[in-house]
């Protein structure tokens, strides 16, 4: 079986700082991670090569340095690992990312399954992996939460819904996200981690891949990102000064006048 | 301060770390209270490959030393000095087998350990023979088939959970200490029992158990070197081990004086937070250096095993004795800075001096390895003269 996990490499979530000046994110100094949500997908993948044979191949696209979230999913058990890297990619809204991406898939050649996290702690749209599926013209399944039962050309998952879970059965290839229920993710071995500082990753860039530099990064994108900016802080609040019995007044009157008693 | 670390040692210290805290932090509590052993975390430090560190590569090791099994070890302590213990235990319990086994024993037994699957246990303390290793009366009989085992062994660390044991016993009784062998007894041998599970002050998650043999039949060829060498293997593997012991202090000192500091920031008595009142400076800054000048001695006397040195039994001792003593010192302050909470099981620093005690115990009281050094210094003396 052939599994492919798409991730990302994000900004660890409790060091995001976005620059005031240029409302752009910060960064310099920043440690990445493998999007949090991407390490359950990998997990699932692993497993399901554990039990039922056949290979992970992980991939994203990112700059040079997204090498390190590719390498750190080796020694968590993938078998192969694309990087897509090319100038004409950066900026790409979801849709060009979808079309990256699925371009890539398609390049690799047979592939069973494709899992995708739910979304990204970044980003946050949770488009990329629906968009691929659409592209790539096979079946999708968002937020699922378990895999039930998985052999040839056949898939039937446990997806979380807002009042219990729904069994969805589908044919294969697919393309599924995960919600983070679905596992536990494993910690790297010690083994995994000396095999991935040699492990080879393959380069994609649009040559590559065969696309025009038009469908892909910025130029390919229909949206684009005016400004990002924090929400306005507005400090509303009134400190009651007095005794107790003083304030509870003022607080009455501000309540009635307010029409809230 | 820089250790000059391999890259290799380094990550393998940093993914202890992350196992210490991302799975025991959250369970040590728990385990400590029911006493229970920790198998979850066994099979996450197998899948991890920590037991792999300290065998040989041939044998699905990945042929680190006393120093990376020194690295596991303190970070593992860092967090509970109890699963630090189950899992160095494993090592101990194969280190005469490393050394004195022949190719097939070790093709037999140590595949097993560098995974996990199996751990690892050694046995030479009875109730007659604690510090006076030597009066053991645990006897291996040569018989036809192999060797008969008869008697008890006390406070076996992973004692009923392991699968391979190295025992120490007579196969010459008349020749005292001359006439002990090592011998692996593998669990669920016939006439091989568990008794009691001891109830500890500390290191509770770990396991200690009276082993017991009746009439037990162990196949000749499961003899570890040449009869007669038992007590002198055991005491060349503590010299070896002790380190070990040096580097479960050491994490159990960075543990408690982390935990110490954090407090004193935090706690707020008369306006002030207590890491600001010089008493209190004193006394982490106190802990700061015992905490250092004991993981300097450990990891030197771990290299110095490393580098094959034959005569490493003194400063072996020396990082056990020192680190050992600077871990009760720095745990009862840690205690001593928290307080009233610090006296509370819902803070680690109670547990951490519970589990500071035994390291001046096992492996050689503090005294009787102060003794070792001495001795050493009078041959040393002896042979200059």
């Amino acid at each position: 079986m052939n599994i492919v996990v798409c991730l990302k490499q994000v900004p660890g979530t409790t060091e995001v700082k976005i620059n005031p000046q240029t409302n752009s994110l910060i960064r310099q100094g920043i440690q990445n991670i493998i999007n949090p949500f991407d390490t359950y997908a990998l997990e699932e993948g692993v497993r399901l090569k554990e039990k039922n044979g056949g290979k992970v191949t992980v991939i994203t696209m990112g700059p040079p340095q997204a090498n390190a979230a590719l390498r750190e999913a080796v020694s968590l058990g993938a078998d192969e690992a694309v990087l897509l890297s090319d100038r004409a990619f950066a900026g790409a809204d979801t849709w060009a990312t979808a079309n990256t991406l699925s371009k890539a898939i398609a390049r690799l050649g047979k592939c069973d399954l494709i899992i995708c996290g739910r979304q990204t702690i970044d980003g946050d749209t949770g488009q990329v992996g629906p968009e691929m599926a659409e592209m790539l013209k096979i079946p999708f399944i968002a937020y699922v939460s378990k895999i039930e039962e998985i052999k040839d050309n056949y898939l039937r998952v446990s997806r979380m819904v807002e009042e219990g879970h729904e069994v969805i059965e589908t044919t294969l290839p697919a393309v599924i996200t995960v919600a983070k229920e679905i596992n536990v993710p494993r910690l790297p071995s010690l083994r995994g981690i000396m095999k991935s500082k040699n492990a080879a990753i393959t380069t994609w860039g649009i040559k590559e891949l065969g696309v025009d530099a038009n469908e892909v990064g910025l130029a390919g994108s229909s949206t684009q990102v005016v400004k990002i900016f924090f929400p306005q802080r507005v400090s509303k609040a009134e400190v009651l000064t007095g005794d107790a019995a003083a304030q509870v007044d003022k607080l009455l009157e501000k309540l009635k006048s307010a029409n809230l008693l | 301060m820089d250790y000059f670390l391999t890259e290799q040692q380094k990550t393998i210290k940093a993914l202890a770390r992350r196992i210490a805290e991302e799975r025991i932090l959250p369970a040590r509590a728990e385990l400590d209270e029911k006493e229970e052993f920790p198998w979850d975390i066994v099979k996450e430090l197998a899948a991890a490959d920590m037991f792999r560190v300290f065998v040989p590569e041939a044998y699905e090791g990945l042929g680190g030393g006393c120093l990376d099994l020194c690295l596991v070890t303190e970070e593992l302590s860092r967090v509970c000095s109890g699963i630090a213990v189950t899992y160095a235990a494993s090592a101990l319990g194969c280190m005469t087998l490393m050394e004195y086994g022949t190719e097939a024993q070790k093709r037999k037994y140590l595949p097993d350990i560098a995974s996990g699957k199996k751990l690892g246990a050694f046995a030479i303390t009875e109730p007659t023979a604690g510090s006076d290793a030597s009066n053991i009366k645990t006897t291996a009989e040569k018989v036809a088939g192999g060797y008969l085992l008869n008697g008890t062994k006390q406070f076996i660390t992973n004692g009923g959970e392991a699968e391979i044991y190295t025992v120490i016993a007579l196969t010459d009784k008349n020749r005292g200490a001359r006439g002990a062998s090592a011998i692996i007894v593998e669990k669920d041998t016939p006439g091989f029992t568990f008794g009691k599970k001891e109830k500890k002050m500390g290191i509770r998650a770990s396991a200690t158990r009276e082993l017991v043999f009746r009439n037990c039949l162990v196949p000749e060829e499961n003899l570890l070197g040449k009869p007669g060498l038992g007590f002198i293997q055991a005491m060349r593997l503590f010299d070896k081990s002790r380190p070990g012991i040096g580097a479960q202090a050491v994490g159990l000192c960075q543990g408690a004086l982390e935990a110490a500091t954090d407090y004193a920031l935090e706690r707020v008595q008369f306006d002030q937070p207590l890491i600001t009142m010089p008493v209190v400076q004193q006394m982490l800054a106190e802990m700061a250096i015992q905490t250092e000048a004991a993981r300097a001695l450990v990891y030197a006397a771990a290299r110095y095993v490393d580098s094959g040195a034959k005569d490493v039994t003194e400063s072996s001792a020396a990082a056990k004795v020192f680190a050992s003593d600077a871990a009760m010192k720095v745990t009862v302050d840690a205690v001593q800075i928290c307080g009233g909470s610090g006296y509370m099981r819902d803070y680690p620093v109670e547990k951490m001096m519970r589990d500071a005690k035994i390291l001046q115990i096992y492996e050689g009281t503090n005294q009787i390895l102060r003794n070792a050094i001495a001795v050493s210094l009078r041959k040393r003396k002896a042979r200059t003269a």
